[in-house]
């Protein structure tokens, strides 16, 4: 089965600054693939490749199989590749309606008449919100009044009603509490099982083990690892994840001298 | 929140609610105030006759005010569009004398050097991503200083020649600067031109695709950006929209008056702003509404108007100006805490 999206040795350079390079990334529909990384590893200038608002330098994207080079945003999505941004995901002021259609406004009328579909805009955000369990009372509420997991989803309903076929989402549990996250990572479940395939970024292993599928781990720009499910396990995952061999000089620096450990025992 | 019942979906809001998340409620407030003040004050103001007076001021600065209130919407300044009416009314006056042109040659092409100006402004802000405050005070600065050394390079004085002689003259005016006269109302064609603008700009804000990109590259650019909104296009189709409106200002200044003084226009542009925030649009983007732009510039010209007719010295305008400004800001911030707090 060819990947929906495949990057094959993906380089991109800011002027000699080397942001990625040689990094590889397999998405097939009906699975989730967990790009890992810490702050600075290159899974924002990652994303934006995939999702079209910056071009590699090096190397191939292939959607289906065919060899791409997107210019814009609207290029990804109309070939079925929806991103849904961590910070930047909606318009706060804007009703939640709007919002759920903007820039892939349906509309009614010819001519000078044509107008948005007010209607059919209000009814279908209520109607795909409720499938996803968001019981709004009031669709016509500023988007920036739900709360951080809310709109979170409803950028993934959103993603999904447009018929993405690839979901890409940057962080979308990094803000969230304990049980937001699950809510996020339930619905990230439901895209996959309705065969869409995930892109899943974050820098929570366990939020990446709970859902993932493949993992690919990012570590200054470059492949610091590749793995599926059945060979990592969660701990290795941690592991490698928070730098390995670092963390472990890391709590020797932290480690108090014996006779400080406690202060109040003094 | 007293007749959750049934569903709570079905729940509607209150009237009073929706009202209060209105964006040009605090204006109207204000307007009503306003009204209710100078109707005390002043004995004439209630006359017939002074309503087309104060409507007739209100238009001059209302039909700026809308497209302003639309760049403001969508997160943006424009300090040059006092200047380009000015700017629109030399060009078309002067296009035609010198051509010696029916005075609608003159009245088109200069419908097209404005279209331009204000494309320059949308071009240069979305290639340079500089502040709009700094590029529209450039183009302000620029204007202001062609207007005064081309008319009299051309002109010899700092005003037009009149064209009141030429072709055409009479059916441009018909069309730009004609009045109507209802009882003992005069009423002035800026005022149907006014009206009218603000319907489309309503429709358009509310119900198009356009108006939707409107709120959401001034609420969030690059959110706007990420989902395929054409953020360059959206915010140079607004500077456009003032050149336009500046350009309809421009030739009823013309044609009204005959003659163009090339200084004329200087701090317009502030008034248009404070018509734009008074009938609440958020100086930051995303939040505002036309017909609170079109409230705002009522207020300004019962303001102007009222203290002619309570025949103050109109040296107070500005205070009152400036305090109006203050009082509909706060009561905007107000309303809008409440009407968030609420839902």
């Amino acid at each position: 089965m060819t990947p929906l999206v495949e990057l094959e040795g993906i380089s991109k350079f800011y002027g000699n600054i080397k942001a990625l390079e040689g990094v590889c990334l397999d998405v097939r529909a009906g699975e989730i693939t967990c790009v890992l990384g810490d702050n600075g590893a290159g899974k924002s200038t990652l994303i934006k490749i995939v999702a079209g608002l910056h071009q590699h330098d090096g190397g191939s994207y292939r959607i289906e199989g065919e060899e791409v080079r997107l210019g814009s945003p609207r290029e990804a999505l109309d070939r079925g590749i929806a991103t849904v941004y961590q910070d930047l995901a909606v318009v706060p002021l804007m009703p939640v309606w709007r919002n759920f259609f903007l820039g892939s406004e349906p509309r009614k009328g010819r001519g000078p008449l044509r107008r948005l579909d007010v209607r059919t805009m209000r009814e279908t955000t209520r109607a795909e919100l409720l499938r996803m369990g968001i019981d709004l009372r009031d669709v016509d509420q500023p988007i920036g009044t739900l709360s951080g997991g809310e709109r979170q989803c409803v950028a993934i309903a959103r993603a999904v009603y447009f018929g993405a076929k690839a979901l890409v989402l940057d962080e979308p549990t990094a803000a969230l509490g304990v049980k937001q996250s699950g809510v996020v990572l339930k619905y990230l479940a439901a895209a996959r099982d309705a065969g869409l395939g995930v892109v899943l970024i974050t820098h929570n292993p366990h939020h990446a083990h709970l859902v993932g599928d493949r993992f690919v781990l990012l570590k200054r720009g470059t492949m610091a690892g590749s793995h599926t499910k059945a060979e990592i396990t969660l701990e290795e995952l941690t592991r490698q994840m928070a730098g390995g061999s670092e963390l472990e000089q890391l709590s020797h620096e932290l480690s108090r001298p014996d006779g400080l450990r406690s202060p109040d025992r003094a | 929140m007293t007749q959750a019942t049934l569903d709570e979906r079905l729940v509607r809001r209150s009237l009073p609610r929706r009202l209060l998340a209105r964006p040009e409620l605090g204006s109207v407030v204000g307007a009503v105030a306003v009204f209710l003040f100078f109707s005390f004050v002043a004995d004439s103001f209630l006359q017939p006759s002074s309503l087309g007076t104060v409507l007739y001021a209100s238009s001059t600065i209302g039909i700026m005010a809308v497209p302003v209130a639309l760049l403001m919407i969508g997160g943006e300044f424009d300090l040059s569009a006092g200047v380009m009416v000015t700017t629109s009314a030399l060009f078309s006056s002067m296009f035609s004398y010198q051509m010696t042109a029916n005075v609608w040659v003159g009245v088109g092409v200069s419908l097209l050097v404005t279209l331009a100006i204000g494309f320059f402004n949308g071009f240069v802000l979305t290639r340079t991503r500089l502040p709009s405050f700094i590029i529209t005070l450039g183009t302000f600065l620029m204007l202001t200083g062609l207007n005064l050394g081309c008319t009299k390079l051309i002109s010899g004085t700092v005003a037009t020649k009149s064209i009141s002689d030429m072709q055409g003259f009479d059916s441009a005016r018909a069309v730009f600067a004609s009045h109507l006269t209802i009882g003992s109302v005069d009423l002035q064609v800026t005022i149907v031109w006014w009206l009218a603008l603000v319907a489309v700009a309503t429709w358009v804000l509310l119900r198009t695709r356009a108006g939707n990109w409107v709120f959401a590259v001034g609420g969030g650019a690059d959110a706007a950006r990420a989902v395929g909104v054409p953020v360059a296009r959206t915010k140079i189709g607004l500077y456009m929209a003032v050149a336009l409106c500046a350009w309809i200002s421009g030739q009823h200044l013309l044609l009204s008056f005959d003659v163009v003084q090339s200084g004329e226009g200087v701090g317009n542009e502030l008034l248009y702003i404070i018509a734009a925030v008074i009938g609440g649009c958020l100086m930051t983007g995303g939040y505002g509404s036309a017909i609170g732009s079109a409230v705002g510039a009522f207020i300004f010209g019962m303001t102007s108007k009222g203290i002619v007719y309570a025949q103050w010295n109109p040296d107070w305008f500005k205070f009152f100006l400036g305090a109006m400004l203050l009082l509909a800001t706060l009561l905007n911030h107000w309303v809008r805490k409440r009407a968030e707090a609420s839902t």
